[in-house]
């Protein structure tokens, strides 16, 4: 039977073990942990909690 | 407690409320989804590091500022987050194009920057101001033509109107003065090199 050749698809290939580094995801965590909003006034300031 | 099967709404509102395990969670259970998908449109993997974790932060704040609405679209919103922000990616990179060296092809070598460095700064220093010396040793007349011609960019008409000559008088007192700063200069054996 004739082989077919043909190229992976790009999906197929890009969908292999495709995650974020662990670094990044902790460092998510860590900004949401360290994020407070706070409202005054009407205004709403982001601040970063140590 | 988060149940593991709790939906993105109920983990939405669970981290809107204070709880960060529930982020843990919504980003654990989409973040190849959308690592996925940036990949695929970007082909770096640290810009698709770069532009998940913007993504998320987006996410965050907009969350925490209490600026969403529950709809049950949260992975929708997600994406199309991730989405713009590639668009913002390629933008600014067609404003700015990058190109990375290799062992290849180093761009440098067919890019160079024109403009002198210290060392040939002093040099074309000292040979003009040897060759302005220079000039100064020639006749009057030769020295007027060659002085407006080079340093005044004059046409020889204008010089000519000027110096109350014709043309071809110009012209040859540049051509004599030439020739005899090249007389002087061999004579003296000065380098008026860069």
């Amino acid at each position: 039977m004739q082989k077919m050749y043909s190229k992976t698809s790009r999906t197929e290939h890009v969908n292999k073990n495709m995650v974020p580094k662990e670094e990044t995801i902790k460092f998510l965590l860590d900004y949401s942990k360290a994020l407070s909003v706070i409202d005054y006034n009407k205004l709403k300031f982001e601040a970063l909690l140590n | 407690m988060i149940e593991n099967k709790s939906t993105d709404a109920q983990l939405v509102s669970a981290y809107i409320k204070g709880d960060e395990c529930a982020i843990s969670e919504l980003i654990t259970r989409h973040k190849q989804r959308i690592y996925s998908f940036i990949y695929s449109k970007v082909y770096d993997r640290d810009v698709t590091e770069d532009i998940f974790q913007d993504t998320f932060i987006k996410v965050i704040k907009t969350l925490k500022k209490g600026a969403y609405n529950e709809e049950g679209k949260f992975i929708p919103w997600v994406m199309r987050i991730s989405h713009n922000l590639v668009i913002d990616h390629f933008r600014k990179n067609n404003r700015m194009p990058k190109f990375e060296n290799n062992s290849d092809f180093n761009i440098f070598s067919v890019l160079c920057d024109g403009s002198l460095n210290a060392e040939k700064k002093m040099i074309k220093g000292q040979v003009e101001s040897d060759l302005r010396r220079l000039i100064q040793e020639l006749p009057e007349d030769q020295k007027e033509v060659l002085l407006m011609r080079v340093y005044k960019e004059m046409s020889f008409k204008d010089i000519s109107e000027q110096t109350g000559v014709s043309i071809n008088t110009a012209l040859g007192r540049m051509r004599y003065a030439l020739i005899n700063l090249r007389k002087v200069i061999d004579k003296h054996n000065i380098v008026l090199t860069n």
